[in-house]
């Protein structure tokens, strides 16, 4: 949370990856929104990478907002707990909580597996 | 608290306070709330919650210049703008000016999948912007239970929002926290235990079918603070607290009096009237001119070019105009002229709270020199006795402190004792004065008297008065051996006292007569005596003469015959003296009767 922190150098912050899609429509626009590097955020990120590249591979982007540097975002996507993954595309906006450390749960939130 | 230690070289440190600009709030709370520190406010729903943490954002960035955040878990921005613009309330505005942020923060509960462990950081960094973003000193949220719907893992949520608390204590914003009422505790998930330093519960009751909500401080750390439930009322201008035992006795009085409007009402008030200020109470059954009294009262201050307010509970202003115009008391010039002010209202048309707010409102706003409630008793009627005298309290008392003089008047129940339903009222009166109906003799007749009037010689009398066309006519009942006698009665024991008058003036004259009578009897009695007298000593005198020539004849005769028959000298010797020793001892004894008879004939001469 110390504005110091946010400052430093983050790999994570706007690596946002992704193969360049051939349907643009078909790619998938993920945030994360993060305060600062704390680590559940940067165990967040790691696992939305993951499961990105397992299930999207070149089909995703992700882009992540840290609160801290601009705090007036968190008012678009109604984000009160951190981290947050927002689904804004494939339409419906989907969001999910936590840390992603129940993998199966995040599937289930990004609407990659069905609920079971 | 107390005087020593206030004026004591190291002054206690008193908690610093937020005034919430509510009506009544900060004067139970003495001063409002906790300054930088969260409040609770609890209740179920539709008690107000909502309208008092807006209210105390709204007044907070309008009258004490503190802005505040605004953030709702309920309602969209919109949709509070419009909810309190019915109030007065401007939020649009303020938020345009930058006083106020309203942040709404929405959680769909379907959308969102938790995943693991999770923060409030989200929260937490929204809300340090929007108070960072205006300098915001006051901080509302409403209703952070939603959380618990919207969010899993309830335990993560409750250490968050223990943080939460600490830090905005730390941050240093007053904070008010809404809550919904819960069963056995102030909020259903037990807000409370975060949020220690100050609890309001807010409550709404039906009691015979009139709906009142009370506001009650169940906790209020580091401070003195009202613990009764007080009624509040949500009226036009926002919430306003009506609390009754607060308001200390300290109001200023004035030595000025005012005429009642009927002089003989003002002669039997020490000359003068009622003072300016003053509280008073006029009680009677019905048809005693409780309303006509009331109205000369108010035509008086009109005359006097004073406001005059008048609360009628049982006839509309025309009725009363109309008939005050009977007995010739004209009204409506006053009307026109903006003096007087007239108004009428059912009394079962809202609760006691909501007349009460109304009728402060109208004081607010035409700012009268004199208040008239006609009658007081059917609006107490609304709610329960101790209601009922906790609302006159609270009237006379912002009345007093605004020097207004108030007249209330009190329907009797007809066979009730005199005094029973306005024991209650009394004590809060400076003045009573009681209307009654004497029955008698086939008719009723109105009297009145002066049952108490703090701070002035009153007439302890009882006076009867008349109702004519032209007005109210005080006039002395009849006060004697047979009691108070009014009306014809009354008229009879004058004439009755007249008459006796008249004839002992009569027997008085008729003693004077006898007695001249008397008198001239005597002096006739007296002359007759005295022609007796006169003419007897007349004849005793003529006798006398008589006897006196016949001894001496005799005595002729008799020498003359004894020289004849050559008789002794000494038997002529021995008769002679004798004989004329008689006639004058006779003749005589009638003088010593002359000097006592005399003074009596000169007194009849006289």
């Amino acid at each position: 949370m110390t504005p110091a922190a946010s400052k430093r150098p983050r790999p994570a912050t706007k690596r946002a990856t992704a193969a360049r899609p051939k349907d643009r429509s078909s790619v998938w626009q993920l945030r994360l929104y993060v305060t600062g590097q704390t680590r559940t955020s940067l165990a967040a990120f790691a696992r939305l990478h993951l499961i990105c590249e397992r299930e999207l591979k070149g089909r995703y982007r992700i882009t992540v907002i840290d609160l801290l540097e601009q705090p007036q975002l968190a008012k678009g996507d109604q984000i009160l707990a951190i981290p947050t993954v927002v689904r804004k595309l494939p339409k419906p906006v989907r969001t999910i909580i936590g840390d992603l450390s129940d993998i199966d749960r995040a599937l289930v939130g990004l609407d990659l597996r069905a609920a079971t | 608290m107390s005087p020593p230690r206030r004026t004591s070289a190291a002054p206690v440190q008193q908690l610093p306070k937020c005034p919430t600009g509510i009506q009544g709030l900060d004067e139970i709370t003495s001063g409002g709330l906790p300054r930088g520190r969260p409040t609770l406010v609890c209740g179920g729903a539709g008690c107000g919650k909502t309208l008092l943490a807006t209210e105390f954002i709204v007044r907070g960035a309008t009258r004490f210049n503190e802005p505040g955040v605004f953030m709702a878990f309920e309602e969209t921005e919109a949709e509070l703008t419009a909810n309190v613009a019915s109030l007065g309330f401007d939020l649009a505005g303020l938020v345009k000016s930058g006083k106020v942020v309203v942040d709404y923060v929405h959680i769909e509960p379907g959308e969102t999948q938790s995943t693991g462990a999770y923060d409030l950081e989200g929260l937490f960094v929204r809300l340090n912007y929007a108070i960072d973003s205006i300098g915001a000193k006051r901080v509302v949220l409403d209703t952070l239970e939603v959380l618990f719907a919207s969010l899993p893992n309830e335990t993560c949520l409750r250490s968050e929002l223990r943080r939460l608390f600490r830090w905005l204590k730390q941050k240093g914003v007053t904070a008010v926290i809404t809550a919904e009422r819960g069963r056995e505790q102030f909020t259903r998930h037990g807000l409370e235990e975060y949020v220690s330093d100050c609890v309001i519960v807010l409550d709404h009751r039906v009691n015979d079918q009139i709906a009142t909500r009370h506001l009650r401080v169940v906790k209020y750390r580091g401070t003195l603070h009202g613990t009764n439930e007080f009624p509040f009322l949500i009226g036009d201008e926002g919430l306003s607290v009506l609390p009754i035992t607060s308001l200390g006795l300290n109001h200023e009085v004035s030595r000025e009096r005012i005429a009642t409007g009927i002089p003989r009402l003002d002669a039997m008030l020490g000359g003068q009237g009622f003072f300016r200020g003053s509280s008073i109470l006029l009680t009677g059954t019905a048809g005693t001119g409780k309303t006509i009294i009331s109205s000369n009262f108010a035509h008086a201050a009109c005359k006097r070019g004073e406001r005059t307010l008048f609360f009628s509970f049982e006839e509309s202003p025309n009725q009363i105009v109309r008939n005050m115009h009977s007995i010739g008391l004209r009204l409506e010039p006053f009307v026109k002229r903006g003096l007087l002010r007239f108004r009428s209202a059912r009394p079962s048309l809202c609760g006691l709270e909501m007349h009460l707010a109304t009728m402060f409102r109208e004081i607010e706003a035409f700012k009268p020199a004199v208040v008239i409630v006609d009658p007081i008793t059917s609006l107490m009627d609304l709610g329960t006795t101790s209601e009922g005298k906790g609302m006159v309290t609270r009237l006379i008392d912002y009345l007093k402190a605004g020097q207004v003089t108030s007249l209330f008047t009190s329907l009797t129940q007809a066979g009730h004792a005199l005094q029973q339903s306005e024991a209650g009222m009394s004590s809060l009166m400076d003045a009573w004065i009681l209307l009654q109906d004497f029955e008698g003799n086939g008719e009723r007749n109105r009297v009145l008297y002066v049952l108490k009037a703090r701070g002035m010689g009153h007439s302890n009398q009882i006076r009867e008065f008349l109702i004519s066309d032209h007005g109210i006519d005080v006039v002395d009942a009849y006060i004697g051996a047979s009691g108070v006698l009014t009306g014809s009665a009354r008229a009879a024991q004058n004439s009755l006292e007249k008459a006796a008058v008249l004839a002992s003036q009569q027997e008085a004259a008729q003693l004077e007569r006898e007695v001249e009578r008397k008198r001239a009897t005597l002096e006739r009695h007296i002359s007759g005596l005295r022609s007796d007298y006169e003419t007897e000593a007349a004849e005793l005198r003529r006798i006398a003469e008589q006897v006196g020539t016949r001894t001496f004849v005799l005595g002729a005769e008799r020498a003359a015959s004894g020289r004849l028959r050559q008789a002794d000298v000494s038997v002529f010797a021995n008769v002679s003296p004798n004989v004329s020793a008689d006639v004058p001892a006779n003749a005589i004894a009638g003088v010593p009767r002359g000097p006592r008879a005399k003074p009596t004939l000169k007194k009849a001469s006289r």
